[in-house]
């Protein structure tokens, strides 16, 4: 029996800004994990990659990641890709802050 | 053959634009990543987790008031407004943006500072002792040497791909402050019927394969180093493995090869060298010593001192973080960037400043990054300490803890580092705060914690008196600690306790070794590595995994 793939999404980081960034369906980068396109068929993944990295000119270094299907979207599985979708824990820079800065305009504080 | 000159504004503008152009080609779609990225670590850009990381050199760790603020300068406008000071003396910013790094480069070069080669398998930025020029147990001061270094070792043709990075330590002192015993070459300066040279240390190194450097020759006279240099690297660049990284570095070379035999062929290939270099040496040190030349100190009385130190606050402070100067109406200031709580070698913008202002007007104008990412003023008078003091204190730089247990190092990790396996940063954060909260590390004393986020070890974990080594198991944060490292002239690698701890798990062990030291010790004057030498493991492993019959049955 094949081994069951363990879902993925693709991240990299932005050429520019260096960020973290994440491959979504329409083939566009978010900067939103839960935007991303959730793989969960092998052969599909493999095809991504290959859309994804086509796009060296806005980003560098895709790779899949394992992820798990969330009821927002994908969520990090491994520790790592979870302090990517989050920052440092040092300070509240990256994507945190990010975060509460929209929260801020969305509630228009 | 050799570049004997500084690195000037015309060479260091010429490197910039052809960065900028290279980066503009990245961005226009004309270089792939596969092709800029060698360019963009030449000039010590890094891709990491969240962000670029430009890394900045500070050769041998020094610097002067300018060039700190030109650091708080590029903090402030093109990073969060902090960097990043690592063990090798370097600078890091974590957080620029592809467009704005030749900006930055430009800014660096106004004040004849650069990126350059602080990556790449070459001869990497040479580290000194941070107390060079200033410390009173020093032969002198080894900064000239340093530099002579760096210059030989600039663009040399030879040396610009060798099987793996280089790195070189060098000390002027016989109290080694320098970790040389750690590094691929280690100079220990020597007096020896009354000529000044160097004992060669070779093949140490931390990483995957900790080692301690051997003595190759136990005196090179100062006029005869870099041929002597020159061979060592020739040897090691025609064995040296290439076909595999993880065994490329001198110390596996070393190994491999014998100590006699590689011994052997650098003093065969010191024959040549010694001819070719013939003179060199000593009319480039004359000049380069020309330009460390100390500087001309005002002593005058110490009283304003001695009243100071009636103040119990001024006086714990004076007690860890002072050293004894040659001069003995000058101290010796380390100012540490590891408040309690606070990233261990961060440093804001404004705390830049203040220390450039302190430089300027009390410390002739000179400063120094340790490799234990603190900051130096290496020559203060004591009558002046009450005024420097209050100023630190005033910007959250006078923590009294340099040599005790929260003066961690700690390396980056997995808050920033690619590479990294696990955190370190808040480790450390949490370690300090925990010693803080129990108010016990003046008790405990002089005691070295040294964390790494990954087995490449920038953390020196290896030689800490407890090491903290961070990894990936099983797709769970894990510590393993090692006990009993040395990073002086007595250098050891530290020893596995055993099974490594959670996330959650590791400060409380750490706390437990601490307590247990406290317990087990003679008398207050034998340290935490006396008391590891003297009784060995059992007694920490116990207060790690508790007694040992309980562990069996476990
Ligand atoms: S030890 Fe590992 S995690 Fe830490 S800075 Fe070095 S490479 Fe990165």
């Amino acid at each position: 029996m094949p081994r069951p793939f363990t879902p993925k999404i693709i991240t990299a980081n932005a050429l520019l800004e260096g960020d973290v960034v994440y491959f979504t369906e329409n083939g566009s980068w978010s900067r939103n994990m839960s935007e991303a396109e959730l793989l969960e068929d092998e052969a599909h993944a493999t095809i991504r990659l290959i859309d994804a990295e086509q796009q060296g000119h806005i980003i560098v270094g895709a790779y899949l990641a394992d992820a798990k299907s969330g009821p927002k979207g994908p969520e990090p599985v491994h520790f790592r890709e979870s302090f990517r979708a989050r920052g440092p824990s040092n300070y509240l820079h990256g994507k945190q802050a990010d975060a509460r800065s929209d929260a801020r305009s969305n509630d228009n504080y | 053959m050799y570049r004997y000159d500084e690195f000037d504004t015309a060479f260091l503008a010429k490197r910039n634009a052809q960065f900028r152009a290279q980066v503009e080609r990245r961005i226009d779609g004309s270089l792939t990543e596969d092709e800029f990225k060698p360019l963009r670590l030449m000039n010590g850009l890094y891709l990491q987790l969240h962000a670029y990381m430009l890394r900045v050199a500070i050769p041998y760790g020094s610097l002067d008031a300018q060039k700190l603020r030109k650091l708080a300068e590029l903090a402030e406008r093109w990073d969060k407004g902090y960097g990043h000071f690592t063990t090798r003396q370097n600078i890091q910013y974590n957080w620029p943006k592809l467009r704005d790094v030749p900006d930055m480069l430009d800014a660096l070069a106004e004040v004849g500072m650069h990126a350059i080669q602080t990556s790449g398998n070459t001869i990497r930025n040479v580290t000194a002792d941070h107390f060079a020029g200033a410390s009173a147990d020093e032969i002198a001061d080894p900064r000239p040497y340093a530099e002579l270094i760096r210059q030989w070792s600039t663009d040399h043709p030879e040396f610009q791909f060798l099987p793996r990075k280089f790195k070189i330590a060098i000390t002027g002192s016989p109290n080694d402050r320098a970790v040389t015993r750690a590094h691929d070459i280690g100079l220990r300066m020597l007096e020896r019927e009354g000529q000044t040279g160097f004992e060669v240390i070779v093949g140490g190194g931390l990483g995957r394969t900790p080692m301690v450097g051997k003595v190759i020759r136990d005196f090179v006279p100062e006029n005869e180093l870099l041929p002597y240099l020159e061979a060592v690297v020739h040897v090691y660049n025609q064995h040296g493995r290439r076909d595999n990284k993880y065994k490329a570095r001198i110390k596996i070379t070393v190994h491999e090869n014998g100590l006699d035999t590689i011994r052997e062929q650098v003093e065969a290939a010191f024959e040549r060298t010694r001819a070719e270099f013939e003179g060199v040496d000593e009319r480039v040190i004359a000049r380069i010593r020309a330009r460390f030349r100390a500087p001309d100190l005002v002593g005058g009385e110490t009283q304003a001192y001695q009243d100071a130190r009636l103040d119990p606050v001024f006086r714990s402070w004076a007690d860890t973080n002072l050293a004894e100067h040659k001069d003995p109406d000058h101290a010796i200031v380390t100012i540490s960037l590891k408040a309690h709580g606070a990233t261990p070698g961060d440093a804001t913008a404004g705390q830049m400043r203040v220390m450039a202002e302190l430089a300027e007007q009390y410390g002739y104008d000179e400063l120094r990054i340790s490799h234990q990412q603190n900051v130096i003023l290496p020559h203060v008078r004591k009558s002046d300490l009450p005024a420097v003091f209050e100023e630190l204190k005033a910007a959250g730089l006078a923590t009294a803890n340099i040599g005790l247990a929260s003066d961690i190092i700690a390396c980056p990790g997995m808050d920033y580092c690619a590479l990294a396996t696990a955190r370190s940063i808040p480790v450390a954060q949490q370690l300090a705060q925990r010693v803080e909260d129990l108010r016990i590390e003046h008790e405990v004393g002089p005691l070295q914690i040294k964390i790494s986020g990954c087995i490449n070890a920038c953390g020196h974990h290896h030689v800490g008196h407890i090491g903290i080594l961070g990894l990936d198991r099983g797709g769970v944060e894990t510590y393993q600690i090692t006990l009993g490292g040395d990073a002086t002239e007595t250098a050891e690698i530290g020893q596995r306790t055993g099974p490594g701890f959670s996330y959650e798990e590791i400060v409380p062990a750490i706390e437990r070794l601490m307590l247990a030291y406290l317990e087990v010790r003679e008398d207050e004057t034998e340290t935490f590595l006396e008391a590891y030498r003297r009784l060995g493991v059992a007694p920490f492993k116990e207060a790690l995994y508790g007694p040992e019959k309980q562990r069996d049955a476990a």
